[in-house]
């Protein structure tokens, strides 16, 4: 219970500092769109091709949004040594990494309830389906489990944010080929059924990934 | 004199395996079947090189967990080498799958699953590497990429399934019907070398990192 009473109060603090600044939520949607935006132009979209290309559109959007704010998510501690008085803390290292992962899945959460609109918008497709919002959940849970320790690691090197996508987006690279996937099995109308393996490989995902950064991220961040 | 033997040994059975492959196998197959890779001698270089890949990667995992716990600089320095002998035998993998792949499907590069995953792995440790480079201090640098490997190594799985569900053109397992002995021998003798050649190149690695360390180490107490 203290475990969760932590976790929370980390999450909380992230929370509330991001609601007062909207450092993240702000640059990351506009960057976001942006990508959308390049797409369309990109790909010069009849609307016969829409609905092949758009569910690989829409999750380099998520990737390279997620690489956005997941750099943000120690950054700011690092800066103006927070980290330490959160190491001082008498709360377990396991605790910050899952009071950090649980910030980072409400920012991206977020951000996705918009994007995912403003998709709909400009590819004109339905995305209010059960299918696609559980797929781009459990994708997002795989995301921010990876994301938060590659983050740690990242914001303790010389380059800094230049390292994150590169550790980040060949690691993810399964739950984002799975996310497509199932996504176009949902955008295309097609059965539960048939996206089952591909939901499948993403909780598997998701469970190694909550699982082994548990672990060891106490080794990341000791001084 | 471990490392020459291993290196020795190696030489000899990779002259054997390629005697093997191009004396004994072509002679076995027939006009139908001449166009299966179990004919063709890449096979019998690629699948080894494949296997000591996964092996050294493996090894990297081992011993990140070894360093961890551990935490003497022994682990660190045969994670490195395991990870930087795993980059060179995928990059001969994916060459001699690229060779494969112009020979049978006409394209040099094709998206198929096994060639996929091991262009993921093979980046995911060139990413190890940059992370190194990244990192000043060699206590954090060890700590930092004993994590990555860790993390890195339980991806492998998950590449490997997701991209086999996803696409399959590679010649599936029913199209490796080592149905000839001389087959068998070939590949095992070619796994043997490989794995000789590994565990020789990685004997040889470590000893040249421990004696690195040395000098960095009295190098400091002299400077100091």
């Amino acid at each position: 219970m203290k475990f969760w009473n932590s976790v929370a109060a980390i999450a909380w603090k992230d929370i509330l500092s991001e609601l007062r600044t909207k450092e993240i939520i702000s640059s990351v949607l506009v960057f976001a769109v942006l990508v959308l935006v390049i797409f369309n132009f990109a790909f010069n979209l009849a609307p016969d091709l829409i609905l092949q290309i758009a569910p690989g559109i829409l999750w380099v959007a998520f990737a390279f949004s997620g690489v956005l704010s997941l750099n943000r998510a120690f950054i700011p501690e690092k800066e103006e040594n927070c980290l330490e008085g959160l190491m001082g803390c008498p709360v377990g290292r396991e605790a910050i990494y899952v009071g950090k992962a649980l910030g980072s899945l409400f920012f991206m959460v977020l951000v996705e309830a918009v994007i995912l609109p403003v998709f709909a918008l400009l590819f004109n497709i339905a995305v209010l389906q059960s299918g696609l919002i559980t797929v781009t959940l459990l994708a997002t849970i795989g995301f921010v489990a990876v994301g938060t320790i590659f983050s740690a690691l990242a914001v303790n090197t010389r380059a800094r944010e230049m390292v994150l996508p590169i550790l980040f987006l060949p690691v993810v690279s399964p739950v984002i080929i799975a996310a497509v996937k199932a996504s176009a099995i949902s955008l295309n109308g097609q059965s539960w059924s048939d996206m089952t393996i591909w939901l499948a490989i993403i909780l598997a995902f998701d469970i190694i990934y909550l699982t082994v950064p548990f672990l060891v991220f106490p080794y990341v961040i000791e001084e | 004199m471990r490392t020459r033997i291993f290196i020795i040994l190696s030489a000899i059975l990779l002259l054997v395996t390629i005697a093997m492959e191009m004396l004994l196998i072509p002679s076995l197959a027939s006009a139908q079947n001449k166009d299966l890779i179990q004919y063709s001698p890449v096979f019998y270089w690629h699948i080894p090189v494949a296997w000591v890949a996964l092996f050294a990667f493996l090894c990297v995992f081992i011993a990140s967990i070894a360093y961890l716990w551990k935490r003497t600089p022994f682990w660190d320095i045969v994670a490195t080498t395991s990870a930087e002998l795993g980059v060179v035998f995928t990059t001969f993998f994916l060459l001699t799958g690229s060779i494969w792949a112009k020979f049978a499907w006409g394209t040099w590069w094709a998206w198929d699953a096994r060639l996929t995953s091991s262009l993921v792995l093979w980046i995911i440790y060139i990413a190890y590497f940059l992370l190194r480079t990244y990192i000043s201090n060699p206590e954090q640098r060890a700590r930092f990429a004993a994590v990555f490997g860790i993390l890195g190594f339980v991806d492998v799985p998950i590449v490997i399934l997701t991209l086999f569900v996803s696409n399959q053109m590679h010649p599936g397992d029913a199209a490796f019907h080592l149905d000839k002995p001389q087959m068998i021998i070939t590949l095992v003798t070619g796994v043997v070398a490989f794995t000789l050649l590994y565990l020789g190149l990685l004997f040889f690695g470590i000893h040249l990192r421990e004696d690195a360390y040395e000098v960095s180490k009295l190098k400091e107490t002299d400077g100091g």
